[in-house]
Formats: C-alpha cells, sequence, structure tokens
C-alpha cells in the first residue's frame, strides 16, 4: 500500500481547509517560481522522464503530448484547456480535486501552461458541478489576489490566466475535439484529427488538453523530482492514481494508491471488500463505463494499470472501479450502459447515431431473452462496424460494454433466450390445451 | 413560470453579468460565451429560457439565432420548456443502477406525486431521469437544484423531499453522514490528518 507521505492529493476527501491558506499548509505554491525557473524544455523532459500518461482516459504520455506545442509563435498564442467535465460513468475522482483540492489544478495549469507556452488556461467544468464551480472560481481569485497567476504569476515574469469555463451538460463535451468546439460556443461535436489541437485547437490556436488530475500531479512531480514519482507503480505505468471503487462493495469511496496496485487489494483494502465477500464477485468493470467488462476469474490477480488491465482485454480507462456482485443482473447493468451511449451520442456520426440505438434496443431484449441465439452474433458483428468508424471514440465506448459482456458472458444470454424460448412455448401449448 | 412569450431584453444587471462573462474569451470570441450566458438568462427566469430569449442572447453575443438555438437544444442543462420552482434530477446510470435508483426513482415519484419527466400541476417540482452526474462512489446520487444529495436511500429521498417542500433545503452531500468520498467507516488512507479532525 502507498505510504500517505507519497500521496500527492492529502485533502482528497475535503477534511482540511480547500482554500489558499491551507493550500500553502500542504505544500502548494511552494516557490512555484523555481519551478518555472526550470525552463519549459527542462519541464517537459522531467514530465517525461517521469513516465506520468494522462488520467483522463487514453493513457497518453503527458510530458509527450505537451512537447508537440509550438516552441515559437507564428503570432497566435497558445492555450493549455483542461478538461474538467468529468462524466464517464463510475468516475468521480475530478470532482474531488475541483472541490477539495483546486489551488493543485491552477498551481498545475500555471506550470503545465508555462512549460507549453501558453498564454492562458481554460478549465471547461462540467456544468452539473455548480458547486465544485464555485470553490474553483474561488482559488483562482485568491491565486490572482496572491499574485500566484496573472501579470508577472510568481514574480516569474511570466503572464499566465487561468478562466473557469462551465459546461451544460453533455458528455460527448469530454472528448477533446468535442469540448474545444463547446469552448468555442457551438454543440459538442468532435472534429476530424488531423489538424490536432496542437496545431490547431481552440479559436484556431495551438492547444493542449489534459484532464484535471494530470494537470493537478504536475507540480508535485517536479517538486518531489521525476524519479520520485518514476519510482511508484511499474514501468510505463508509474505514479499514484485516485481511484473510484463503486458499486457492489461494503463501503464504495475513492482513494489514491500506487498504479499497479492489485485490483482485489485495492477493493478490500480500502472499499471493505466486496458485498458477500470476495467470492460473492461476479464482475468488474474496472476503469469507467467505456472499458470492457472482467469477470472474477479475471479479477482475482489483474493489476490497476494501463498495461495490465489492456492485456486482460480492457483497460485503466479513468480508473474508475464499478464492482458487480453475483446478485447482478449482468446483462442489465451493461443495457443502461447502451442506453447512456445512446442517449449521449452525439448524432454526427452515421454509425453511433444509428449505432448506438439500435444496440441498446437489442441490448433491452435480451434483459428478458427476447431474441434469437444468432442475434448474439450479429449484435457482436455490428459492435465491431461501429468501433473504429466514428469521429471520435464514443463509438467505440460503446461497442466496448457489449463486447465484454458478450466474451464472458455469453452463456447467460443465451441461457435467457432458451429460458424465454420455453416458457412460451409451454403457454402456447396450455392456450392450446 | 407562465408559458407566455413575452419579448425579451437584457436588464442593466444582465448585461453586468454577461459582460463579465465574455471577458474572460478573446476579443471576437465572444461566442465562446454562449452557455454561460444562457445559463444567466435561465436562472433570471427561473430555470427555463423562451425562444425571445434565446434571441436575445443572439443579439447579445453577435451570433445568428439558429447557432444559438443549435448550443440551447444540444445541451441537457438548457431548459426550453418551464420546470418547477425545484428541479429533482435523479441518476439511474449503472453505477447508482446497482446501487438502488430504482427505490429513488420510486421515492421521488411517491413523494412528489409526479412521475419522470413531469412537472406538478402546482409547478413546485419537475422531477427527471438524467445520465451520470459523477458522484459514483456516493451513490444512488439525486441532485437537487444546484446541490447533491447522496447515499440515499428510499427514507432518506423522502425526508430530504419532504424538508424541501416545507420550503427547507437540508444539508446537502452525504445523507449518512460520512465525510464526502471517504469509506463510510472513515479514511483508510491519510489517517494521520484524518486523525486531526
Amino acid at each position: 500500500m502507498l505510504d500517505d507521505e507519497d500521496r500527492i492529493f492529502t485533502n482528497l476527501y475535503g477534511l482540511e481547509d480547500w482554500r489558499l491558506a491551507g493550500a500553502r499548509a500542504r505544500g502548494d505554491w511552494d516557490d512555484t517560481k523555481a519551478l518555472l525557473e526550470k525552463g519549459r524544455d527542462e519541464i517537459i523532459q522531467e514530465i517525461k522522464d517521469s513516465g506520468l500518461r494522462g488520467r483522463g482516459g487514453a493513457g497518453f504520455p503527458a510530458g509527450l503530448k505537451w512537447s508537440f506545442m509550438p516552441k515559437e509563435s507564428d503570432g497566435r498564442p497558445s492555450y493549455l484547456v483542461v478538461n474538467a467535465d468529468e462524466g464517464e460513468p463510475g468516475t468521480c475522482k475530478d470532482r474531488d480535486i475541483l472541490r477539495h483540492d483546486p489551488h493543485k489544478l491552477v498551481e498545475g495549469c500555471l506550470v503545465a501552461g508555462f512549460a507549453m507556452g501558453a498564454c492562458a488556461a481554460y478549465i471547461y467544468t462540467r456544468g452539473e458541478f455548480h458547486r465544485e464551480i464555485q470553490n474553483l472560481q474561488t482559488a483562482v481569485d485568491e491565486a490572482y489576489d496572491g499574485g500566484l497567476i496573472g501579470k508577472n504569476a510568481c514574480n516569474s515574469g511570466y503572464d499566465f490566466d487561468v478562466y473557469v469555463h462551465p459546461g451544460a451538460g453533455a458528455y460527448i463535451c469530454g472528448e477533446e475535439m468535442a469540448l474545444i468546439e463547446s469552448l468555442e460556443g457551438k454543440k459538442g461535436q468532435p472534429r476530424l484529427k488531423p489538424p490536432f489541437p496542437a496545431a490547431v485547437g481552440v479559436w484556431g490556436c495551438p492547444t493542449t488538453v489534459n484532464n484535471v488530475e494530470t494537470i493537478a500531479v504536475a507540480p508535485e512531480i517536479l517538486r518531489r523530482g521525476y524519479s520520485w514519482f518514476a519510482g511508484l507503480g511499474r514501468p510505463n505505468n508509474t505514479g499514484t492514481k485516485i481511484f473510484c471503487i463503486s458499486g457492489h462493495v461494503n463501503e464504495p469511496c475513492n482513494v489514491e494508491e500506487e498504479m499497479g496496485i492489485p485490483m482485489r487489494e485495492l477493493i478490500e483494502k480500502h472499499a471493505g471488500g466486496v458485498r458477500g465477500g470476495w467470492d460473492n464477485l461476479l464482475a468488474v468493470i474496472p476503469g469507467g463505463a467505456s472499458v470492457p467488462v472482467i469477470p472474477k476469474s479475471v479479477c482475482d490477480t489483474v493489476l490497476m494499470d494501463f498495461d495490465s488491465l489492456k492485456d486482460v482485454k480492457s483497460g485503466l480507462g479513468t480508473a474508475a472501479v464499478i464492482v458487480m456482485d453475483k446478485s447482478t443482473d449482468i446483462v442489465k447493468a451493461i443495457a443502461r450502459l447502451s442506453k447512456f451511449y445512446m442517449h449521449e451520442s452525439c448524432g454526427q456520426c452515421t454509425p453511433c447515431r444509428e449505432g448506438t440505438g439500435w444496440m441498446s434496443r437489442v441490448m433491452d431484449r435480451l434483459v428478458e431473452g427476447r431474441a434469437e441465439v444468432a442475434e448474439i452474433d450479429l449484435l457482436e458483428e455490428v459492435t465491431y462496424q461501429i468501433e473504429g468508424h466514428t469521429i471520435c471514440a464514443l463509438g467505440d465506448a460503446a461497442a466496448w460494454p457489449i463486447q465484454g459482456l458478450i466474451r464472458h458472458f455469453r452463456p447467460e444470454l443465451e441461457r435467457r433466450i432458451v429460458e424465454r424460448m420455453l416458457s412460451d412455448e409451454g403457454a402456447s401449448t396450455e392456450a392450446a390445451a | 413560470m407562465s408559458k407566455e412569450r413575452a419579448s425579451f431584453e437584457f436588464t442593466q444587471a444582465l448585461r453586468t453579468e454577461a459582460d463579465k462573462i465574455i471577458a474572460k474569451y478573446p476579443k471576437g470570441r465572444q461566442m465562446s460565451a454562449v452557455l454561460p450566458v444562457l445559463d444567466l438568462v435561465q436562472r433570471h427566469n427561473g430555470g427555463w429560457v423562451t425562444t425571445e430569449m434565446v434571441s436575445a442572447v443572439a443579439e447579445y453575443l453577435d451570433m445568428a439565432p439558429i447557432r444559438v438555438y443549435e448550443v440551447a437544444t444540444f445541451y441537457t442543462m438548457i431548459n426550453l420548456e418551464p420546470v418547477g420552482e425545484t428541479l429533482v434530477e435523479v441518476c439511474t446510470t449503472t453505477p447508482c443502477w446497482l446501487r438502488g435508483c430504482d427505490e429513488i426513482v420510486q421515492a421521488c415519484e411517491e413523494t412528489l406525486g409526479i412521475g419522470l419527466g413531469e412537472t406538478g400541476a402546482d409547478g413546485k417540482f419537475t422531477l427527471r431521469e438524467v445520465e451520470c452526474l459523477g458522484a459514483c462512489v456516493n451513490a444512488p446520487v439525486v441532485r437537487i437544484n444546484d446541490d447533491y444529495y447522496e447515499d440515499l436511500d428510499l427514507h432518506r429521498t423522502r425526508a430530504v423531499l419532504e424538508l424541501i417542500s416545507r420550503g427547507a433545503i437540508p444539508p446537502p452531500g452525504s445523507q449518512t453522514g460520512r465525510k464526502t468520498s471517504a469509506p463510510a467507516s472513515g479514511p483508510t488512507t491519510l489517517s494521520a490528518r484524518a486523525g486531526s479532525f
């Protein structure tokens, strides 16, 4: 288990003062000027060497992403955009950062923004998080008042602004190109890449979009040294991570742990174990709704990091661990996710717009076994026709949970269909008699 | 909550607030303010916007009205129909469903006497089903106006709604008394810190 002294989010639960005085007491904004004095290239190199991978789901190396930003401006300003549009079912970690540790994020904006040569950061926050936005805005105001951001931020000679931008309820705006469109005042419909945001992002300017957690950990990495962060977890899967453990556990919670912690240890140490004991476990969705479900047999030994979960055909995603015990109607659990993706599809690409609705309708029938066995194969085939054939990854995200279900729970789907057929037959025989 | 569609103009107070929002964005990019300005007008109008308000926002931000209308219809938090004084949004996505949101829906319907998607005849409450609210370790969750009510069950949901219908605002957050997203029996981490509180 991770030592408390290696934890970055020391006010995760809001037990202490979240405002500037409290944040300073926890070490935030401690000689930030010295961090900036390392220079752009050095900061990016240290983030690369720390092994930090993006915390929003895709796990792209953060330092590498920052290095795509232009070194010299061609006249256009550059922007950092922070993705705080948290909405992946199961995930509620950024919410805790926004409300309990907002200064880590604001300081991270300055450090990361400086490293990529940005003039400002826009923090796109999901609209439902009204109270969290209030805390974040207070933190931003405090940072301006204290000379930490704005003109000559932290006496570094660098000018840097931070703005909070509220969304208004659209999961798709968590996709970086949809988020940029939304920030420009449009419907959140993803743009085709390329051009990538580092070349043409918000308002046609070079932009990097990073998750809240990715930005919020950056100052601590630079302060303690990249080797400290790289020494936690496993190679290519370094550092700490906030896990959200929800569903059928005795004590659902958020917790910051070391990357690569065994799933069973994570659930039993921090979330009070599976309801009814580990043997009562049916399956887990280990990284938010988009990643495929894995059955207990895999959960027994799997480690919680990007590569380990990829090896078992799932993913770390946002590290939102949705636990389901043996009482769960697993088909209904996944069918509800299909309904979610149908609701959240932006409607731009045909495979996703039509496909999410079609899949949701078939899933609803499968819950009750009102289908032919052959339709399971048809459904699976359709998921592969959607996956990879849309502008953004929402189509993939809608396909994967169903693929996971069919991969691991096909006998359950078939059992329902056969039972339904038998009971229908019974009913018609009775009627005939 | 009248459905009457009178013409609408930004008051001086609204202008001041809207200009503050617009100032966050680079010059000429005032269109970026469309969501926060729609929200501003919606709050001013008791929770929803009329077509005339959409047009007024378009004029204020120098946008084509259809662009603002597109935005207003795309985002679920912009209401184009009247809503009750209190908007009750029940999350029913899988993490909340696993923790018993069906019971929460039932408690809301029974206590408020309306179904999902309905507004009571007295205009006091609107009840709505929503997708993941992003508070999954505190499931099941209901959002009431700007606040989250968490760790609910049938009785606690009833208690919250009954207090609200009597004009009180119960303390938001966990309704079991646990501290935010920490394990119910106390944090398993940060013990030295937690101990001091």
